[in-house]
């Protein structure tokens, strides 16, 4: 949990800003959540090192992605920096309910997910990316279970994302198997990859695997609200889903009782905005390179100053 | 019924079949015969009868945590007082191993008195080995920790052993009084052995979610957690202990004249020390397989390490996380069991034995502050220089990256191979059981081996699992963890068995079943992953690795408790070497072999909860959708009907152990 104090005492040292704002509301420590994933931990430590800058006094807290909504709900904790649209957006909703937890709004990054495959897979299946390519060659990704259907990796159930009535929709001889959590996702791309053998599975942005791994989205039709929800818009005119999924926000939430005691603190993270591109480069310079993560993001702070200065004005 | 079919019922080997012989009869043709009585109740059992328990626990919840209170208080004041009761003594042994004492908040914080240097602890631990088990066993304690110091484990190693600090003594002392309390009053007995029974088997994430409202996020919420799960053999243990201390020192103490107070303090409890000391052993061990979850609700250490690592697919990074886990497990469990017979042997006389605990704080005490001194001024006392850390780096992915594309094909031949002939067969034949026959199947096979009570119990427990809509997902959960638990046993038993009759078997087998026990399981889910797919084959090898250890250790434990008279008896009549084991050995190991079957039973559906995180689709998947839903009512319905199965197998099984025993004329 202190796992930053050192180099966030370096940063006071080096841009000496924090005796430039004004007085902070309260001196008790602002708790962040930080989860098991690189991504996630390093944008907790943007707004933790920013806040510190303002001269708000920050606790990191390791907790469980949606175990946290427990604790924001009661005030254990006050703010979870990255609640993905794809996968969060159910507990987000019932906490937000509850009246105890507000949201915070738009990190700025967009996870992206769709089906994915490796790049050695179009020399088997020509016509790749395009999504009716996968129509002709469903019998490549087969395996002993699946066969003669292909077998398509999905994400955890708990993640949604309407795959069976996709396939269906779509009429893809494919049969979807469900990961548990996604590290096991990973670990089979992983073991496929280092075989060069077919599959086909769920990935998302921003992480690393996308950028260890040479490989393509699929591309299916695009996606549209209309296509999700009437059966006579898209490719099939008698179901719903013939399209691909959605893009959706990384969502900044927080416990609803933030904003009066720290209205400023609040403030700067409303405020807190990045990219893809700039989140997806600092994973990999932490999951490829093995750069620390206090190290990547105090070259952030220094190369984007005026920015997070701004935040916290 | 006809006087035919109860006479067949009475005899032994034809109810078995007969029982077996419908079931898959029912179990094959249920569809078929769904479709031509237009019955789709034999197959799903109706929605409009279903019990709805799960909204019900989610309100009550709901109440409990926001509304209930005692008048002065509500009731989450009361568990935020108990939990500020854990905390205390947490943060200042946290403090004091890792983190240092701090003045001021957050990063205005100043450091007022160092942590513990490695050195300080390494060299403390040593002394106590020392002095309870004599210079192997402190040759192996400093060896543990020189692993977490060289391997960069230190910090998070820390954080860890400062939770176990905490959580055992609490654990033990609640187990203490729980089992004194069970032991003079009956009733308080029977009212507390269900309550245990749950407490061991319904998985923590089922619960884990009202703990974290009532007891706050963080470390303490672990930390309950953590005495919930670790505690119920404590007591067991002391209840056993107290039972079976002899009467001679019972009339002795009433000569003596003491009151039930001293009787207890003085007596009881001093006698049966040794068999606590299991105890102690166990709920250190529990507290150990816990870290993972903890690290889930914020514990930190060691934990968040592996999970940490694994979520990178850095595998080397979380097989040496994992084996920290390994090394404290080994060094705390060795050294508990070496207090335990110290306490039977109070004579060796060294001059290091002879310390007093008092000699023993002074020492550590001053040792403490002079390194924290030293430190000052060299760092590397204070902590173990970063520059020499080690780490197996790359081997362990270059070694699994070998095994992925060499043997990859062969690997997935076996896994076809046992998939289509025993997998999905047994899979078809359980999924396949009309709800209604399971219950009266239980039923009756409860009722066969241990009276009508235990079929009563076992149809009520199966019935309630149908009636709250869980019973396919229970189907797919008792055909996972039955195919694990043959193979396991398959496996373990032969293995203890021959550790049973070599001692040197015996040495390097407990090692391996030692370490498979503590690590963390996450850490071979990745590769088993890599080399099977997601999928239930791989659950199965995960929940094998895991449930074998029992099984093993107790048929060890069995052949070794064979009274050598006996065994001499069949030698000068004449036996071969087999007929030895297969006639004499084997059958005296019987009860012995059950119970160990029950407790891989036990462990096996402990892993559910794990192997749902490779994608099944049982009731651990049942729970862990409940969690990543907050839904409390949904994730309480689905743990008890885990721990139900948990419950009919035991009370069976033990059913089975105890006719058994009574057929061999050991005492029960």
């Amino acid at each position: 949990m202190k796992y930053s104090v050192i180099p966030s005492i370096a940063l006071v040292m080096t841009w000496g800003v924090s005796s430039a704002i004004a007085e902070v509301e309260s001196l008790d420590p602002i708790k962040i959540t930080t989860h098991d994933w690189s991504g996630q931990i390093i944008t907790t430590t943007i707004m933790g090192e920013v806040l510190k800058q303002a001269g708000y006094n920050i606790e990191y807290v390791q907790a469980d992605y949606i175990a946290q909504f427990a604790g924001l709900k009661t005030g254990d904790l006050h703010v979870a920096m990255e609640i993905w649209e794809t996968t969060g957006r159910e507990a987000m909703d019932e906490a937000i309910e509850t009246g105890n937890v507000v949201s915070l709004g738009e990190s700025g990054m967009i996870a992206i997910e769709e089906w994915w495959y490796p790049s050695y897979m179009e020399e088997v299946c020509p016509g790749l990316p395009n999504w009716e390519a996968l129509k002709d060659c469903a019998d490549v990704f087969a395996t002993a279970e699946t066969a003669p259907l292909g077998r398509y990796l999905g994400g955890p159930v708990t993640w949604g994302g309407f795959d069976e009535e996709r396939v269906e929709a779509l009429e893809l001889d494919f049969e979807v198997v469900h990961a548990g959590t996604d590290a096991a996702l990973f670990a089979e791309l992983e073991s496929a990859y280092q075989r060069k053998a077919p599959i086909i599975l769920w990935l998302y942005e921003p992480h690393w695997a996308p950028a260890k791994y040479e490989g393509k989205f699929i591309e299916f039709p695009p996606y549209s609200a209309a296509c999700y929800q009437d059966a006579t818009i898209g490719v099939n005119p008698s179901a719903a889903y013939d399209c691909g999924k959605p893009t959706g926000p990384i969502w900044k939430v927080a416990w609803a009782g933030l904003s009066q005691k720290w209205p400023g603190a609040a403030q700067a993270i409303s405020n807190f905005h990045v990219s893809n591109t700039e989140m997806s480069a600092m994973i990999s310079r932490v999951d490829l390179e093995g750069q620390s993560v206090e190290g990547v993001v105090e070259e952030w702070l220094s190369a984007n100053k005026d920015r997070w200065v701004s935040w916290i004005k | 019924m006809n006087f035919h079919l109860r006479d067949s019922l009475r005899n032994p080997r034809s109810f078995w079949l007969l029982l077996f012989a419908s079931t898959w009869l029912l179990s094959s043709y249920s569809f078929p015969l769904y479709k031509a009585l237009d019955a789709r109740w034999i197959i799903k059992f109706p929605s409009a009868w279903q019990w709805q328990l799960d909204e019900r626990i989610s309100t009550f919840m709901a109440w409990l945590v926001e509304d209930a209170g005692f008048g002065l208080f509500t009731f989450r004041q009361l568990t935020r007082f108990l939990s500020a009761l854990i905390e205390a003594p947490y943060n200042t042994m946290r403090a004091f191993l890792a983190d240092g004492f701090h003045s001021g908040l957050g990063q205005q914080a100043v450091e007022i008195f160092p942590s513990m240097s490695w050195i300080a602890v390494t060299f403390l631990l040593v002394l106590l080995a020392v002095k309870a088990g004599g210079w192997r066993l402190a040759a192996l304690v400093g060896g543990c920790f020189l692993y977490l110091v060289v391997f960069g484990q230190w910090q998070s190693a820390m954080v860890t052993l400062a939770s176990i600090a905490i959580a055992v003594p609490f654990g033990v002392l609640s187990g203490l009084m729980l089992g004194i309390l069970a032991y003079r009053s009956e009733r308080f007995e029977r009212l507390l052995r269900p309550l245990l029974d749950l407490m061991q088997t319904v998985p923590i994430f089922a619960y884990l979610v009202p703990i974290l409202f009532l007891f706050g996020f963080g470390p303490v919420s672990a930390l309950v957690a953590t005495i919930i799960y670790a505690m119920p053999p404590m007591v067991r243990v002391v209840l056993v202990a107290l039972q079976s201390v002899p009467e001679p020192l019972h009339e002795a103490g009433r000569m003596a004249g003491c009151t039930s107070r001293q009787m207890m303090w003085k007596v009881l409890l001093p006698s049966a020390l040794p068999t606590l000391m299991v105890g102690v052993n166990q709920v250190i061990m529990l507290s150990l397989n816990m870290v993972i979850i903890a690290s889930i609700i914020g514990a930190g250490g060691l934990g968040y390490d592996v999970l940490a690592a694994l979520r990178r697919l850095d595998i080397g990074g979380g097989i040496e996380a994992g084996l920290a886990i390994v090394v404290i497990a080994i060094a705390l469990d060795r050294l508990s069991q070496a207090f335990s017979l110290n306490v039977h042997s109070q004579a060796r006389g060294s001059s290091v034995t002879q310390m007093t605990p008092l000699m023993y704080a002074v020492i550590a005490l001053a040792l403490t502050i002079f390194l924290a001194l030293i430190g000052k001024v060299f760092p590397a006392i204070q902590s173990y220089p970063e520059a020499m850390v080690l780490t197996t780096g790359s081997f362990w992915d270059q070694a699994i990256k070998w095994i992925n594309i060499n043997f990859f094909e062969v690997f997935e031949a076996i896994k076809t191979a046992l998939l289509t002939y025993l997998l999905l067969p047994i899979k078809r034949f359980f999924v396949g059981i009309p709800w209604a026959w399971g219950i009266i199947a239980l039923g009756l096979i409860g009722w066969r081996v241990g009276g009508w009570r235990l079929g009563f119990l076992c149809a009520t427990l199966a019935g309630f699992v149908a009636a709250n809509g869980l019973w396919r997902d229970a189907m797919i959960t008792v055909y996972l963890c039955g195919v694990s638990v043959l193979i396991a046993a398959a496996i373990g038993m032969p293995l203890g068995v021959w550790a049973g009759q070599s001692e040197r078997a015996d040495r390097v087998l407990s090692t391996l079943v030692d370490t498979l026990q503590t690590l963390p399981s996450f850490v071979y889910l990745i590769p088993v992953v890599m080399l099977f797919r997601v999928g239930e084959f791989s659950a199965m090898v995960a929940i094998v690795l895991y449930a074998m250890a029992p099984a093993l250790r107790y048929a060890a434990h069995g052949i070794r408790e064979i009274s050598p008279q006996v065994i001499e008896a069949g030698k000068v009549s004449g036996c071969t070497r087999w007929q030895l084991l297969w006639r004499i050995k084997l059958p005296l190991a019987v009860p012995s072999l059950l119970l160990g079957l029950n407790q891989t039973i036990m462990l096996a559906l402990s892993m559910l909860v794990i192997t749902a995180l490779v994608g099944t689709r049982d009731l651990g998947q049942e729970v862990y959708i409940a969690l990543t839903k907050a839904n409390t009512g949904q994730g309480i319905v689905a743990g008890l009907a885990v721990a139900f199965i948990a419950i009919i197998a035991d009370r069976i099984l033990s059913a089975l152990a105890k006719s058994s025993r009574a057929r061999l004329g050991l005492a029960i």
